[in-house]
């Protein structure tokens, strides 16, 4: 019954979803409040029905109600409670059913958000409602996230046990909830188009939107990435897979459009450009749902579906895409640019910081549909992780250099001369890096040393900016105390992002350029080096499981001195059912290093002796990896959290940054 | 997108880092070192995604062997990049090389790079240049914010 009130939801979801385009629209064109009310009401509603079914299928879930197809080929009963949660989503149909949950709560978001000049609330609302009625229809005639099955089995096929993992429940939803951000600033960009005006009060109600986002997708990507480093046993934590790309190509544009955002709102500059990115970020959004989802790209990750949902999914990013960027040329030319900045200024700084952003988008685009492009032309090929190593690195590390500088470069009118005063510390740490790295390293790296040194500049040169905000070394202490909290909180988020980033940068050279690794097959009581430490295996003992049986060993890690480092119990699974092998992986974090050790398969020696293939990896600063997403996500979140973004400038003083208010009809 | 990555996980255990496995190694540290940077470059057909550094698969395995067997021949990198391409089509190579079709994967980027400064740099010159404070507005300026930041 429950799943039947599900099913009927979606239903009843889509016909308040296409109410809300109607309605919506029709307020704008008629100037009637009331049924630009009755167009968010529907909003609502829509939420609150795809809510429901969310829940029922949720509740198939833990109930474990193999009578619906998506519970029985995906669940199981002794599955833990959290996983059987978190299979809702697990399966096409029901990410599907997370996205539109996702896009319908953003939708009822915005409809309840104040401030927003009627006209253009009007129009979002009725964009977003387009979205929905899309994505809902699609699951509706095609995706049926509750369908019943005739007879239903007694038990579930469970879900891949490997996928059983905190890391990777968490994922998906923090993923979806930044993919889908985007809507709202496509559907902001569309009304705004259609408004015929783009200027600084809507890049700030487009803000908030970006920042939680991107925030959420920074979140996304970093769990995705941590589970792939610790679940895949060879101490990879990206691999510039198809699927990867997919959700790093929003995180680009969504990147550029945070500074393009910031450049229309404080100068009214570049508005076209920040509507097209905005357009562009939740476009490559949608291009990554259609890419993972068809199973178009042979990538590791890909499988296969009728070839009918690829094509409607095919069909929606086309009408979606299509529509969007059709308007944009329609009406972009309209859009007037005048404010001017001269070529050192912030504004200029921020648009370098947009041009590479873009070639970076680009050449993920390109590097991830090229096997499909040399197909259409019959021949064959791609690239792979050393192409985008080397173009996206080369092109981040110009980034880089000229980041610091933008935050201290004053608008319209910068003062190159005083901005590389202020930075020389920080020239100077990160040379000093780069220099204590390349000469008391081996073996010898000069890029990577380079590009320690850029990380320790970016650390070192978001710290200058706040430094120089609160005049730290030309006021006195008091003085500058008293500064540093009277500091916005979107300085904080700026500085602590770069400042991520900068950690991000650190990690990831040291990692891949010095990280040590050891093979060989070890009887218990051998050991062998590992960089700087010794590893023993003590024994190996069987360690059954529930539905597997185990190889467990115990390994010690020992420091230069003969010092205990930590105790490793890596194991190797089999699974009962299908015989699948799976390897746990033993992690030691050492300060900022990980010691990282898998358990091979066991070897039988004539004589009757077992051995196992022990490799262990000393990951290097492994940690920086992925503390620095988390700072950035956590820059994302204080930024959003300032008073400015809050109240909007809707009601603040009149004769701000903003023109004459748009008329809004009393309700 | 969990299923996805399930697909990804199952693909990289079929894979694990076949590469370190000690019966395979050359020698010569050197010579191992360079087969070892060519197996990053080489992909891992049946695994996909995957380069032969990275997989446990008898097909990748028989690639390195091809491999260290030509470097161990003293084969120039080049030599091997040219030998798995013609045995195995330019797909087997993760890092493109530079052809005219490819040229668009490697000058692109930096087109875009260069169409971008070129316009920047044509609207900052356009614009008509402002006069600088004098150190009295400077001094008015920076009252104001101050009284704004607290």
């Amino acid at each position: 019954m429950i799943d039947e009130i599900g099913q009927f939801a979606l239903i009843l979801a889509l016909c308040l979803s296409l109410a809300q385009v109607g309605l919506s629209f029709a307020a704008r064109t008629r100037g009637d409040a009331s049924l630009a009310g009755a167009g968010e009401g529907a909003a609502l509603a829509a939420f609150v029905c795809v809510a429901v079914a969310f829940a029922a299928l949720i509740h198939a879930f833990v109930t474990s109600d193999f009578s619906v197809v998506n519970v029985a080929e995906n669940s199981h009963t002794e599955k833990p409670m959290i996983y059987k949660v978190a299979g809702a989503w697990g399966s096409h149909e029901g990410s599907i059913l997370l996205w539109c949950f996702v896009l319908t709560a953003y939708g009822a978001a915005m409809a309840l958000a104040r401030g927003l000049p009627f006209g253009l609330k009007s129009l979002a609302v009725g964009v977003q409602g387009t979205l929905g009625v899309l994505f809902i229809g699609y699951m509706v005639l095609a995706s049926d996230p509750l369908l019943r099955l005739p007879r239903p089995p007694v038990e579930g096929h469970s879900l891949n046990p490997l996928l059983q993992d905190p890391a990777l429940a968490a994922h998906p939803p923090f993923l979806y909830s930044g993919y889908v951000g985007f809507s709202v600033v496509f559907s902001l960009a569309l009304a705004a188009l259609l408004e015929g005006r783009v200027d600084a009060a809507w890049a700030r109600w487009v803000r908030p939107w970006a920042l939680a986002a991107w925030s959420l997708l920074t979140v996304g990507i970093t769990l995705g990435a941590f589970w792939a480093y610790y679940e895949l046993g060879w101490g990879g934590w990206w691999f510039w897979d198809p699927v990867e790309n997919a959700s790093l190509m929003p995180w680009l544009a969504g990147t550029a459009l945070l500074h393009s955002a910031v450049v229309t709102e404080k100068r009214g500059a570049l508005a076209s450009w920040t509507a097209f990115l905005a357009i562009c970020a939740f476009t490559l959004s949608m291009l990554g749902a259609f890419l993972v989802r068809s199973g178009v790209l042979t990538s590791v990750h890909a499988f296969a579906i009728d070839p009918k949902r690829g094509t409607l999914l095919l069909g929606i990013f086309a009408i979606a895409a299509g529509g969007g960027f059709s308007l944009f040329a329609w009406r972009a030319p309209l859009l007037k640019d005048q404010a001017v900045f001269a070529p050192i200024s912030r504004e200029s700084a921020l648009v370098v910081n947009n041009i590479i952003l873009a070639a970076v988008t680009i050449t993920v685009l390109v590097g991830t549909l090229w096997p499909l492009v040399l197909e259409a032309f019959g021949r064959q090929g791609g690239v792979g992780a050393p192409y985008f190593n080397l173009v996206v690195g080369s092109l981040m590390l110009i980034a880089f250099l000229v980041l610091p500088a933008g935050p201290l470069l004053a608008w319209k009118r910068g003062d190159a001369v005083g901005a590389i005063q202020r930075l020389s510390w920080a020239a100077f740490a990160g040379l000093l890096a780069a220099l204590l790295v390349f000469v008391f390293t081996t073996p010898r790296h000069a890029m990577a040393a380079a590009e320690v040194g850029a990380g320790a500049w970016l650390i070192a040169g978001s710290l200058a900016e706040i430094v120089d905000r609160v005049r730290l070394f030309n006021s006195p202490w008091p003085e500058a105390f008293r500064r540093l909290r009277g500091l916005p909180r979107g300085s904080w988020g700026m500085s602590l992002a770069h400042l991520g980033l900068g950690v991000f940068v650190m990690g990831a050279a040291f990692e891949t350029s010095w990280r040590a690794e050891a093979a060989q097959v070890l009887t218990p009581g051998a050991g062998m080096d590992l960089g700087a430490y010794h590893l023993s295996l003590e024994n190996v003992e069987d360690a059954p499981g529930p539905n597997f049986d185990a190889e467990r060993g115990t390994i010690r890690v020992t420091d230069a001195r003969g010092t205990l480092a930590c105790l490793a119990r890596p194991a190797r699974k089999t699974y009962d059912t299908g015989g699948q092998t799976t390897s746990q992986v033993a992690i030691c974090p050492k300060g900022l290093d990980d010691i990282y050790i898998v358990l091979g398969e066991r070897r039988m020696s004539a004589a009757g002796v077992s051995s196992w293939l022990v490799r262990g990896f000393w990951n290097r600063w492994a940690r920086l990896i992925f503390l620095g997403p988390v700072l950035m996500a956590l820059g994302g979140v204080i930024s959003l959290s300032d008073r400015r973004l809050r109240l909007g400038v809707g009601r603040r003083a009149p004769g701000g940054a903003r023109g004459a208010p748009a008329p809004r009809p009393a309700t | 997108m969990s299923h996805a990555r399930a697909a990804a996980v199952m693909a990289a255990l079929a894979c694990l880092a076949g590469a370190a496995e000690p019966a395979e190694r050359l020698a010569d540290p050197s010579r191992e070192a360079r087969a070892r940077s060519l197996f990053r470059e080489t992909r891992c057909l049946v695994c996909q995604g995957e380069s032969i550094d990275d997989s446990e698969s008898t097909f990748a395995a028989d690639l390195r062997r091809l491999v260290r067997q030509q470097v161990a021949e003293g084969r120039s990198d080049a030599q091997v990049r040219a030998f798995l391409a013609a045995r195995y089509g330019d797909f087997v190579l993760l890092r493109p090389p530079f052809s005219a079709v490819n040229a668009i994967l490697w000058v692109g980027p930096f087109l875009v790079i260069c169409i971008g400064a070129t316009i920047l740099v044509r609207r900052a010159r356009t614009a008509p240049s402002a006069a600088p404070l004098s150190a009295e507005e400077e001094t008015r300026l920076a009252s104001l914010t101050e009284e704004t930041m607290t």
